[in-house]
């Protein structure tokens, strides 16, 4: 049966798809309907909804109830994404499943509040201070939404991370006639004895209450949750551990669209909103008679380098459409090899239109030809 | 420690010595928190004790329970997660003044209006000590940190004044002098169905004592001792100029784990949603 869905609804639809039993968050356009719909959906199925105080409130709850085992989310947007950002790091630290919706608005700082961006990508990946693992998904329609909502608490609950899931304000606010599809919904592993058992380092997880009592600490520890602050290397061999566990997860973890890019020598990169009107741009351009194709990025972090590689090698050019100055180009030229990538951003609270996506693929092209 | 008291079970062994200084009144703190452990009959399989940061905070790792150590002043944040998804658990918040009255203010407010069924035990030693001795907002003005040496400028904050205005349904302030004392109040807190909140002032021979010229261990714990004067026995003459000690309120009003339970049903049988 079809919908007319809300991009924020289907958010909450997915979570509770998922089987989220928690949400808590705090008020932020434009993702505050995520919250709204919640706190309708949650109480009558036995789930948490509650408000907190602020941002790092919602997500310190938000690993706190994950830690007896609940699936639990928040949702926010710029300025709350940038406050939730040492707890990110510490749910990643801890190894704690979790899911953190950010719609973004155009920053920095409080910047245009109800205009779509997609200036967070970086801040995703590296927004709190160190290294640890990033999971960073987005989508580009009401359904999409919904599916990577799933997606992203089934990444949580099998890699035991802190997952992201980039909307942006137009996509919360659309409405699309959709039809909820059936998806797969994983729940964390749990471990068959309390003998022998590590709370850290394997994707077994214990929950507070079920008779282990060990530690759980944002400082350096090993396995057994110990803290390793000041010395050797048990931090690092976590962390290193937890990123070979993404690498071999690489198929499934990434998610992308190909849009007629077998015989493309123009290739667009983009993802989101933008990869819609990208996708209207190749149209377009075939039109006329370019060989115009898309890669469209569902999983941003960790970024499908090897995949964009291989794209790279059969293009003559690359451009990257996106709601801001530039950071997906920058990571897609960083792994182009010799194919020049044209950045095609803006951060004023406009979308791109597939006639200046179009025109930006013309003038790679010309360049490119005046170049020979 | 009592003679012949062997509170043994509550700790973890393996995870000492612990971090505190000699003179440090955190220990004394601890084990009055495990003799409560004991005096309140918890299996501590079910009992959840949150750390934020700071010296106070590292007292869930000397803890055998389901123990957790978070960032500077979320403790009760988490707490509130774990407490709202698992309501059967007992939940304690264990935070310095620096982690629950400046960085984690906002979070013991809302805790104490939402008189959600935690227990937050605060150890106020008026400074910052694990990053050097600093002013805290508990240094009482006039006094040396390394952050005010000619004297702090600042008023203070009252841990108990403000959680009785916010709203905790339980709030005393005792000292790690009175060791008798200490135990009972913090069980009557674990056993309070609502927010609760103790205040153990707690002594720092490193910074607070030495900055100030007030002695060690031994010597702080007499300046404990003269500088309160227990609420229910005391004249109002001879509270002034004193920090009262005792039992400032006590009373059940609705929890916010019943009530969101209660909810649950409303919405369950058609009330919303």
């Amino acid at each position: 049966m079809e919908q007319l869905i809300q991009g924020n609804e289907a958010c909450a639809l997915g979570a509770v798809r998922a089987g989220c039993s928690f949400f808590a968050g705090y008020p932020i356009s434009p993702s505050s309907e995520i919250m709204e719909w919640m706190a309708r959906l949650l109480p009558a199925r036995g789930g948490v909804f509650v408000q907190m105080e602020d941002e790092l409130a919602s997500m310190g709850a938000v690993i706190g109830a994950s830690w007896t085992g609940a699936k639990a989310m928040t949702a926010t947007s710029g300025p709350g994404f940038s406050l939730m950002q040492e707890h990110i790091g510490y749910a990643a630290m801890t190894e704690t499943p979790c899911v953190i919706v950010d719609s973004q608005r155009v920053g920095p700082s409080t910047g245009m509040p109800t205009m779509p961006a997609q200036g967070d990508v970086m801040q995703a990946r590296w927004g709190s201070h160190g290294d640890r693992p990033a999971l960073v998904l987005t989508a580009s329609s009401v359904r999409d939404t919904y599916w990577m909502t799933v997606e992203a608490f089934n990444l949580a609950e099998t890699y035991r991370l802190p997952v992201v899931l980039l909307l942006d304000a137009t996509l919360s606010h659309m409405r699309e006639n959709i039809e909820l599809p059936e998806l797969e919904v994983l729940t964390r592993a749990r471990p068959r004895s309390l003998e022998g058992f590590s709370p850290f380092g394997s994707p077994e997880f214990l929950p507070f209450g079920s008779g282990a009592r060990f530690m759980v600490t944002g400082l350096a520890h090993d396995e057994s949750g110990r803290e390793r602050a000041s010395n050797g290397g048990a931090g690092e061999r976590l962390l290193r551990r937890a990123f070979e566990r993404l690498r071999d997860g690489e198929p499934r973890i990434t998610h992308t669209r190909r849009h007629q890019l077998d015989d493309a020598a123009l290739v667009f990169i983009s993802y989101g909103i933008t990869a819609r009107a990208a996708r209207a741009a190749v149209q377009e351009l075939r039109r006329e008679g370019v060989r115009a194709g898309l890669l469209e990025l569902l999983t941003l972090w960790p970024f499908p380098e090897r995949l964009v590689g291989a794209v790279a090698r059969h293009a003559d050019a690359i451009v990257v459409p996106e709601l801001n100055l530039g950071q997906v180009a920058l990571l897609v030229r960083a792994h182009a090899g010799g194919t020049p990538v044209v950045p095609l951003g803006r951060a004023d609270g406009s979308l791109l239109q597939p006639g200046e996506i179009a025109q930006s693929g013309r003038d790679a092209l010309g360049l490119v030809e005046s170049a020979r | 420690m009592r003679r012949g008291e062997d509170l043994r079970a509550y700790l973890r062994e393996e995870a000492m010595p612990n971090v505190w200084c000699p003179g440090c009144g955190h220990g004394n703190a601890m084990t009055a928190l495990a003799r409560a452990f004991e005096m309140a009959q918890l299996d501590l399989d079910d009992v959840v004790v949150v750390g934020g940061i700071g010296c106070a905070s590292r007292m869930p790792f000397f803890l055998d329970a389901n123990t957790m150590h978070t960032t500077h002043g979320r403790a009760l944040a988490f707490a509130t997660g774990i407490k709202l998804a698992r309501p059967e658990l007992t939940v304690l918040a264990v935070m310095g003044d620096g982690d629950a009255l400046a960085i984690g203010g906002n979070h013991l407010i809302h805790a104490c209006r939402r008189n959600i069924d935690l227990t937050a035990l605060i150890l106020n030693n008026g400074i910052y000590g694990m990053t050097g001795g600093q002013a805290a907002p508990t240094t009482p003005q006039g006094f040396r940190s390394t952050t005010s040496m000619l004297g702090s400028i600042e008023a203070p904050f009252d841990a108990v004044e403000l959680a009785l205005a916010a709203g905790a349904t339980y709030v005393a302030r005792t000292t790690t002098f009175d060791f008798d004392e200490m135990p009972r109040m913090i069980e009557a807190a674990l056993r309070h169905p609502g927010f609760a909140l103790v205040e153990v002032v707690s002594q720092c021979p490193t910074y607070f004592g030495r900055l100030n010229r007030l002695g060690q261990g031994r010597a702080l714990l007499d300046y404990e001792k003269d500088m309160t004067e227990p609420l229910e026995v005391a004249s109002r003459e001879q509270l002034v100029g004193k920090l009262p000690i005792g039992v400032f309120r006590e009373e059940v009003r609705p929890e916010y784990t019943r009530r969101y339970a209660a909810l649950c049903e409303r919405a369950r049988r058609g009330g919303g949603g």
